[in-house]
């Protein structure tokens, strides 16, 4: 290991974003389901919301000065990591229930961990980020964990 | 469901078209600004790469359907675990489609290994998902 990781980098571990609140609108799944190519009549209805609607439902929504140049939102949640070219992600996703119009759901995000590897041609940097989404009830609709390497 | 879940079988395959308009709209209903989606000379000149990147999450989203539409209301999708090893550029046609792995009938657990791959066959976004089928069904 070559020690990439600092003390102040590895402290950003457990950091959680503030809850986010949204609702479910039944144009917002149509959009959804149109744009994915989907043809399944219930969600291009906007009946239900097809599985991974909730990407498009906590996408960070910044404002157009806060975007980098290349177009990108900066997560608030990551510290400024030593290696910054970002290669193939993971996502590891359970459905708890359905989406449906009117729902009210909240998602939090915490930064699970942060540790690197030895890769071929030198050294990545591997952060988990999870992301669950609860109802008012305070029941689990979605748990979403990502993966992402740096090298 | 058509056909019922066996181990080996695979489920129908389901071809995609990646075009510009569908990138936008997809791009835009996410709100998602990444130039290497929608900036030809952005993504080409200042990136290197030969064309539009689909977008990851996208083609994560055709593993879901393909799976899906043949479960139809039989059932739903409780997990999945994929990855997005390969980039898809946009005019390409890649293929959605998956094998069942595992079938448990006592609790109606269905497993299957999916894929989205393009016409030289690499797999492009490998992962597992995994089923629940409703009593009955």
């Amino acid at each position: 290991m070559s020690g990439l990781l600092s003390e102040d980098v590895l402290s950003h571990i457990g950091q959680q974003s503030e809850p986010r609140r949204e609702v479910v609108t039944r144009r917002d799944i149509r959009k959804y389901a149109i744009a994915t190519d989907n043809r399944q009549a219930k969600y291009l209805d906007g009946d239900v919301a097809p599985p991974l609607f909730h990407l498009h439902l906590f996408w960070d929504v910044v404002p157009l000065n806060e975007l980098s140049p290349d177009g990108v939102s900066i997560d608030s949640l990551l510290p400024r990591f030593p290696l910054e070219k970002a290669m193939a992600g993971g996502l590891d996703i359970t459905y708890h229930k359905p989406i449906k119009p009117g729902d009210w759901l909240t998602a939090t995000r915490t930064l699970t961990d942060i540790y690197e590897k030895a890769g071929r041609s030198g050294p990545l940097i591997f952060y988990e980020v999870v992301m669950e989404v609860r109802d008012d009830n305070n029941e689990l609709v979605v748990t979403e964990k990502t993966t992402r390497i740096l090298r | 469901m058509s056909p019922a879940p066996t181990v080996g079988m695979a489920i129908p395959e389901r071809q995609h078209h990646c075009d510009e308009v569908q990138q936008m709209l997809y791009n835009a209903s996410l709100w998602n600004g990444h130039r290497i989606h929608f900036d030809v000379p952005y993504a080409t000149e200042v990136e290197g790469y030969p064309g539009l990147v689909v977008a990851g999450p996208l083609m994560g989203d055709w593993l879901h359907q393909v799976v899906d539409e043949w479960l139809g209301d039989a059932g739903m999708i409780t997990g999945i675990e994929y990855s997005n090893r390969i980039a898809a550029y946009v005019g390409e046609t890649v293929t959605a489609g998956g094998t069942v792995t595992a079938y448990d009938e006592a609790t109606g657990e269905v497993t299957l290994e999916v894929f989205v791959k393009n016409v030289r066959e690499d797999v492009l976004t490998p992962g597992v998902i995994t089923v629940q089928l409703m009593p009955g069904s």
